[in-house]
């Protein structure tokens, strides 16, 4: 939270400016936006007539149908307690996402037959490329980060040569590079191990930095007192230093890996049957695209509230004794 | 028979060109309660994190409980552990327990068995007199029952010499006196200790030795009645004039 002041102001929706100014600025956007042949102007067909026929006159009425009900609606929702508020607000933007996914004429028995395989083969693989990685990518993570603060002329040099390297290319790039790369070195590798090293080196690269600054935020008196009472590096770093790190390291370790979720799509190029590759070859033979992109970006997303939800309540773990 | 602790000769030591340790010569043998005085940034904490090596000197020689310190050395584990440092800001661990910090360093540095080093730390706590205080965390405390559970934290490891540096210099007044009197405590109890602090009744309660030091040396050292009572150096004058004027 922000922290807020004690003096209350005004409801900014509720001045009658901002309210002509919503309500304006929504009637000229709704009607440049020509919405009469849209599912709207359909609804409005008793006022306008056929949509068809109508004019520049229909755009704006439909314009301003829908002008008025949202500066309602928002007027009205300025009313409710904040908790009301955010519920009401999700569902409506969930509502209008739903009406524009509506309008691609989806055919849902298609993607009932194949949600199942979607789930079964796509999702699992999906996510355990993704947790296998980001676990060996925090692992090394750790090392590096510990290496670019130490004051070991190879391993800073090594450390940031690598960071410099995997944050510096396309993980696209570092995924062919491995997969085509690795066996002309006599290496030949799968397709799965080639994907979960590519997204393993670049998030590690990624997330040595953050456990870089994490480390760095703890006090040096912490330090200090660990090696008075005779711990030398390994358990001051083990039992003082990361604990406390935690707090800092994991909101962004979180964000990295609900990142990381989606990057592991690009795996789909080397052939790994993962969420991506599905959703582009299973339509293929129906012409029916759009079905399972769609299904596909709707179990990423739920995945990723899942997480979202999930580091929420790792972060309030980690916040409850101390502070 | 009394027992060297700590032997410090000639030392000197540099942060860059700047000396803020020059030419010390301190010895302190067991059962000995020393306080170190002086202006803020005439070297006082830099002496005294030298004896647990937590600071590097750079010349002279500086011996812990007959060990010699330099950066090479193996044992600089049994070193701290030989001395209990406490520190100014009291550095407790925030993410553990009361009971957690205690056990720590018995646990993982002596190896000791948990319910020993339980049972060893709740000793300690009623030794500073918070035992109900065990399963709180730090954050949860006054800054007086955070500097006593330091301190137990440090006696904890049984340390051969106590280092305290400013303890009380953190803490709201009226918390300075229960700190201080675990500090007199100890002394009774016959633990060799060194303390920087300017608490001027405290040096004369239990100190054997005064020593006033100013830009990194080592000006004055006497027994209290004579320091405060007689002061020889005109630097010594000025500044006690400076602190006692309160
Ligand atoms: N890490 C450091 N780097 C450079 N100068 C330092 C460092 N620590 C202390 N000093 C300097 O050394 C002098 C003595 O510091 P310190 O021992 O902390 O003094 P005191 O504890 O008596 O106030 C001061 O002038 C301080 O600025
Ligand atoms: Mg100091």
């Amino acid at each position: 939270m922000l922290h807020r002041d004690t003096v209350i102001s005004d409801i900014a929706v509720h001045k009658p400016k901002v309210m002509a100014g919503i309500f304006a600025a929504a009637f000229v956007i709704f009607t440049l936006m020509g919405l009469k042949d849209t599912i709207f102007g359909a609804l409005m067909a008793p006022v306008i007539g056929d949509p068809a026929e109508a004019g520049f006159s229909g755009n704006a009425a439909t314009g301003l149908v829908l002008a008025i009900l949202l500066t309602v609606n928002i007027v009205l929702i300025a009313f409710l307690p904040l908790r009301y508020q955010i519920g009401i607000v999700w569902l409506q933007l969930l509502l209008l996402f739903l009406t524009f996914f509506y309008s691609f004429d989806l055919k849902l028995s298609f993607i009932q037959t194949k949600i199942w395989f979607m789930i079964t083969q796509g999702l699992f693989t999906t996510l355990y490329i993704s947790a296998i990685s980001i676990a060996l990518a925090s692992g090394l993570a750790i090392i590096g980060a510990v290496a670019k603060l130490s004051s070991n002329g190879f391993a800073f040099a090594i450390a940031s040569f690598y960071t410099s390297f995997f944050r510096g290319i396309p993980l696209l790039m570092q995924i062919y590079l491995i997969y085509l790369g690795l066996p002309q070195l006599g290496f030949v590798i799968d397709a799965v191990p080639a994907g979960i090293l590519a997204l393993t080196l670049c998030y590690g690269a990624y997330m040595t930095e953050i456990f870089r600054a994490g480390i760095q935020s703890i006090d040096k008196g912490q330090w200090e007192a660990s090696r008075s009472i005779g711990f030398g590096f390994g358990l001051t770093m083990r039992r003082i230093i990361l604990p406390q790190s935690m707090p800092l390291i994991i909101p962004p370790t979180g964000n990295q890996f609900i990142a990381m979720l989606k990057d592991s799509s690009l795996v789909s190029v080397i052939g790994v049957w993962e969420l991506m590759f599905l959703a582009r070859t299973l339509g293929n033979k129906d012409f029916r695209h759009m079905e399972m992109l769609i299904t596909a970006a709707m179990i990423y997303w739920m995945l990723t509230v899942c997480l979202e939800l999930i580091q929420s309540r790792i972060e309030r773990h980690y916040k409850s004794p101390q502070h | 028979m009394t027992k060297t602790v700590i032997e410090m000769v000639g030392v000197n030591k540099w942060y860059g060109d700047f000396q803020a340790l020059n030419n010390i010569n301190l010895k302190v043998e067991e059962g000995d309660r020393i306080v170190i005085c002086g202006p803020s940034g005439s070297g006082k904490s830099t002496l005294i994190r030298t004896l647990n090596y937590l600071e590097a000197h750079q010349e002279g020689r500086i011996t812990v409980d007959g060990t010699d310190l330099h950066p090479r050395m193996k044992n600089v584990t049994q070193v701290r552990t030989n001395t209990g440092m406490v520190f100014q800001q009291f550095n407790l661990f925030p993410h553990m327990t009361v009971l957690e910090n205690l056990m720590a360093g018995p646990i993982w540095v002596r190896k000791l068995p948990k319910a020993e080093a339980r049972a060893q730390a709740m000793t300690y706590l009623d030794r500073v007199r918070i035992p109900e205080q065990a399963d709180k965390y730090p954050g949860q405390l006054s800054g007086g029952q955070q500097q006593r559970v330091a301190i137990a934290r440090s006696l904890c490891m049984n340390p051969k010499v106590m280092l305290f540096d400013e303890p009380t210099s953190a803490l709201d007044p009226e918390m300075v006196s229960e700190v201080l009197d675990t500090m007199i405590g100890l002394a009774r109890d016959g633990m060799t200790m060194i303390c920087v602090t300017h608490e001027m009744g405290f040096a004369k309660a239990v100190a054997d030795r005064v020593i006033f030091m100013d830009q990194g040396e080592i000006v004055e050292e006497n027994a209290p009645k004579p320091f405060f009572d007689a002061p020889q150096n005109s630097r010594t004058k000025t500044f006690l004039g400076q602190i006692l004027q309160h």
